[in-house]
Formats: structure tokens, sequence, C-alpha cells
């Protein structure tokens, strides 16, 4: 599910391993080799899963020492009970499911609150290369072209932004990110990388 | 003979004598009882690498390696068990036995009832998988085992994994249980009865006591094993292997009679055959009851995650995406369980067309997790 190169992710690992509290309980979701499940165990003390769908990925995750259950994210979570988690993790994952709203809902009910880290489709490379270019951006982060991407529910900052507000979800911390550093000017044009913490209102 | 250099090469069984009391599920006592039991690899000083291996329905002892003297004598989970295989034995010492009511020379109802002194037969107490691992918790003490390192099963001897780590949590470290379910379905039970019906209904049956009469109900066997294997295959695979295929003796052209005909009827008679030319009737019946009893749930209102709650291993399921008997479904009910409990566990699906019979196969990707599993285990 995890769609990013590992190289890539480091710096959306930095800012979700800031923001999740010591001894949290943890669920990944789409955790990939569950590099990052592992790094909140050794450097958070955190205890939790990762879900995995993808074979190969399964067996990384194992072999990084992480809980990690096979199944699909989508109508796949009848594993965990409701708020049984304190962070529930989509990191570049939101993107490649074909539910995202009702996941994102499956997502608050499960955990306390949730983070999530989205690519920014309205980077100004991907506008240009669709409005000027006239083609289906194809970038480092995303290098897949239209008919063999995963990525299937394409969002930018601001769409993200207004969709937390319109279903009345919680935005507890925000972040930008490009190059690895965070972006603060015109964060929708310059921002690759996306990092929310969501939660449900009270 | 030539072995392969990760094979455990010939090995020798041995039969251990308990003189305890065991107290059965079903109110019955066993006053003594014997147990077949093979190992493989050495118990370290510290006593932290034993690994027991639960056979399922028509399992026993012999798991790995070969008899001397003995052609085809592979034991039924060898390609698990070595120096360098998944469950190596360079690290780990692996116990094998026959289950109480078995047919492979631990005590079962071939064996003599000493209060009779004739064999027990049909008055063999029905055992459950709560018996076996009592019994097992008996030869641990005996072996000087204080915790295994794992204990791992397929099918019926996964649920002997579970069961372990509900009724002696401080004693299993790993629980592997693969193809397993938590309790039987409905139709899990219909395939069970209807395979003990072909057996009870032989006229060479005798009530169970055909060891009187010099007589086995080969024809009940033989039934039980067709649908029972039928029932570990699945469609696809089955397609693969025989599809419509006619045996060579029918030719191309139809027969338009009852004679073997189709390969798939050859394969099942053969396996039938096979089964009933060595495996016990009462042995069969035994077996599929304690397949029906096994529902740790019970004595916890029917809360699976109740029944959890005590165990401290860590788990690693496997289910197989073309079990039909026990799906990756069920598999998942263990899981959702374990994950309630905040238990370790990893899950995973592996591709297979082999069917409930999948998990004795050596498909790579099975092994490497499994490989995986083994090696992370610290003794």
């Amino acid at each position: 599910m995890n769609n990013a190169r590992p190289q890539e992710r480091r710096a959306d690992f930095d800012v979700v391993s800031a923001w999740v509290p010591a001894g949290a309980r943890v669920l990944d979701l789409g955790c990939g080799d569950g590099s990052l499940l592992a790094r909140l165990e050794r450097e958070r003390q955190c205890r939790g899963y990762g879900v995995e769908i993808d074979d190969d990925a399964v067996l990384a995750a194992m072999q990084n020492g992480v809980n990690v259950i096979q199944s699909n994210i989508e109508g796949g979570l009848a594993f965990f009970k409701n708020r049984s988690f304190d962070i529930v993790i989509l990191s570049q994952t939101l993107q490649a499911t074909r539910h995202t709203e009702a996941l994102i809902n499956d997502v608050l009910t499960i955990g306390k609150s949730a983070i999530i880290t989205l690519p920014n489709f309205g980077h100004w490379q991907v506008r240009w290369q669709l409005g000027v270019g006239g083609r289906m951006p194809v970038s480092a982060r995303m290098p897949y072209q239209w008919y063999d991407t995963p990525n299937v529910h394409f969002s930018t900052v601001l769409d993200f932004d207004r969709f937390c507000e319109q279903k009345g979800i919680v935005m507890e911390k925000k972040m930008v990110l490009s190059g690895g550093k965070e972006v603060k000017l015109l964060p929708n044009v310059r921002g690759e990388t996306a990092v929310y913490q969501i939660r449900r209102q009270k | 003979m030539i072995f392969p250099s990760d094979s455990v090469g010939f090995v020798t069984p041995a039969k251990l004598k308990f003189d305890e009391l065991l107290p059965l599920a079903s109110g019955a006592t066993l006053d003594g009882f014997e147990l077949m039991v093979e190992t493989y690899g050495e118990l370290n000083a510290s006593r932290s690498n034993a690994v027991l291996v639960c056979h399922a329905l028509s399992g026993h002892h012999h798991v790995a390696g070969y008899y001397k003297d003995q052609m085809r004598s592979e034991g039924w989970w060898d390609n698990l068990i070595g120096p360098g295989r998944p469950l190596d034995t360079r690290k780990f010492f692996v116990i094998g036995l026959n289950n109480l009511g078995g047919c492979h020379g631990s005590t079962g109802p071939r064996s003599v009832n000493p209060a009779t002194k004739r064999p027990w037969g049909s008055e063999f107490p029905v055992v459950t998988v709560n018996d076996w691992v009592n019994a097992q918790h008996l030869l641990a003490d005996r072996l000087g085992i204080d915790s295994f390192a794992a204990v791992i099963g397929g099918s019926l001897g996964g649920m002997q994994a579970l069961q372990w780590s509900i009724n002696f949590p401080e004693r299993v470290r790993n629980v592997l249980a693969i193809a397993a379910a938590p309790k039987l379905s409905a139709e899990n039970i219909g395939f069970n009865e209807v395979a003990r019906q072909a057996i009870m209904t032989d006229p060479e049956f005798h009530g169970g006591n055909f060891y009187a009469h010099n007589t086995i109900p080969q024809r009940g066997l033989r039934l039980s094993r067709m649908l029972g294997h039928l029932t570990y295959l699945s469609d696809d695979l089955m397609g693969e292997k025989f599809g419509r295929e006619l045996t060579d003796e029918s030719g191309d052209e139809y027969q338009f009679g009852f004679d073997v005909e189709f390969e798939v009827e050859n394969y099942l008679r053969h396996q039938g055959d096979k089964f009933a030319g060595h495996f016990d009737a009462n042995t069969y019946l035994l077996m599929t009851k304690a397949l029906d009893y096994f529902d740790p749930a019970r004595p916890f209102g029917g809360d699976l995650e109740d029944a959890f709650r005590k165990a401290k291993a860590n788990f690693f399921i496997a289910a197989f995406t073309s079990d039909w008997r026990f799906s990756p479904k069920r598999s998942k009910e263990i899981v959702r369980a374990l994950v309630a409990n905040r238990i370790n566990v990893s899950y995973a699906e592996i591709e297979s067309s082999a069917g409930h019979d999948s998990f004795l196969l050596p498909i790579p990707r099975y092994h490497a997790l499994l490989s995986n599993v083994f090696s992370r285990i610290s003794v």
C-alpha cells in the first residue's frame, strides 16, 4: 500500500514519530515493511500492530520484528475494537484507497486520534505537468503512469482541510513538507507531503 | 540411503510410560498411559529450546526423518524440520508425539484395557484437545521442560497449540497455529458425522469391538477417508491434478459402468484403501470427536476474547486462500480475539491452491514466514 520510496518517507516518519506520544498504542494501516512501526517501538516505546496486504511487505515487516496482520484495510478492520488505539497511522496510504471517507470514519472510530500523511497534488510541479504539459503528473514521489498507479483518490492540502471542516473532524496538528522541511509559505503550491493529526469532535 | 544435508536422517521412536492418573473432560480417568514420542536435535543446558509439534487428525509422533529398514518412511512434516530447515534442529529440540486415543503406539483403542485385559475398542474414553494438552503437559514435566520455546501445529494440531497458551500460559513462549479454527462450524461437524456414520454402519465395525472378530471396518474407513480427503483439497487443485481425465485402463471412451473410470475416482479409492489398511477405525472416531468438541471459548461463556485473557505467548497465525475446511476467515477470528487482548500476533494469508492440506507443503512464502518466526525466537 505504501507506494513512496523508503528514503522519501523518512521526513514524514520524523514528523509522525515526534507527534506520537511515548508509550502509545499504535495501529499502522498500510504499514509496508514495518519500518515506521519498528521505529516507534524503538524510539517511542509504542506497542501495536501493522496491517498490510502485500505478501512481500508482510514478510519484511515480520523480519523487522513488528506485529503485522495481513489484511485489506478497506473492509478489513473488524479485527479492531472501537477506541482501542491511541493513534492510528495512515502513512501515504489514503490516496490508494477506494472508499476513502468510510475508511477515515473507521479509523476515527478505532483510534482516539489519527495521523495521516498524504501526497499534495496541489504541488506546483503537478500543476505544471497537468496544466501546461497536459499530461498526468509523474514524479520521483509518485513514479506511476495513469494506467498503473495504485493512487485513485487525489487531493491537495486545501482539499483535505476543506474535507475535515465539512465533516466536523478536528484537525489537531498539520504540517506541510517539501524536501523533508516544513513549508510555511504557500504550502498548497510548494508542499510535497502533508501530515495531519485528526480526531472526532468530543 | 543418502539423506539431503538438511534432513534429520534416521530416527527412532520411544515409548514413555506415565503412572499418573489423568482425569479427562468426559469425567473418565485414565489410570496411567503410554505415549509414543520422537525427538530431533538436542535439548540445551537451560532446557529452553524445546518445540512441541502437535499432530492433526491422522498424524502421529513420526514427524521428521526416516526409519531404518523401512521404505518410504519419511515423517509427515519432514520438510519443516532439520538442520537448515525452518524449524532448525541445530537450534531447537523438537518433540513429536502420538496423542492419546491414537493408533501409532500411544494408549488408545487398540491398547489393552488393564481392567478387562482386552483391547479397549469402543470402551476407550472420548478424549478432547484439552485432555491431549494435559497429557502433553505431563510429557513436558517428564522431559524437564519448564517452558516450550514454541508449540506448533496445523489444523487440529494448531488447536492444541492454541489450547496450550490458554491452559499453561507460563509454559509456552510462542504459538504457531496454522490452518486452524477457534471451533468447528456446523458444516465441519457435519462432515465428521458422515465420516463416523460410514465407519459405524459398516457391519464389520461390531460396535467398535472388531478386534475380537478379527476383522476391520475397511469399507467404512475407506469411505470416511475419501470424504475427508475431498474436503482437504480444493476444486481448483483437483481441476489441475485430475480434471476429467480418464484412467489409462479406460482409454478414451466412456465405459458406461461403475468401475473406476475418472482419474479422480482412482485417486480417491487409492487414498481410501491406503488409509483403511493401517488406520484404526476407533481412533478415527475419537479424532473427529476431539475436533467437534474443541471450543476453548465455551468455559468462558462463548467469549473467545475472554478465553485468551491469560495467554502470554507470541502468536503466529496463518491460513491458506483455498482452504475451505478451515478458511482464512476462521483464523481471523483467532487473530481478533488475540488483538483484543493486546497480545503479540502476526497473521499471514498464504496463496495456495492446495486447500487445507497446504499446511503440510513446502510453499516458499509459507516456509519463509515460518523460518522468520523461528529465527526470532530466543532460546
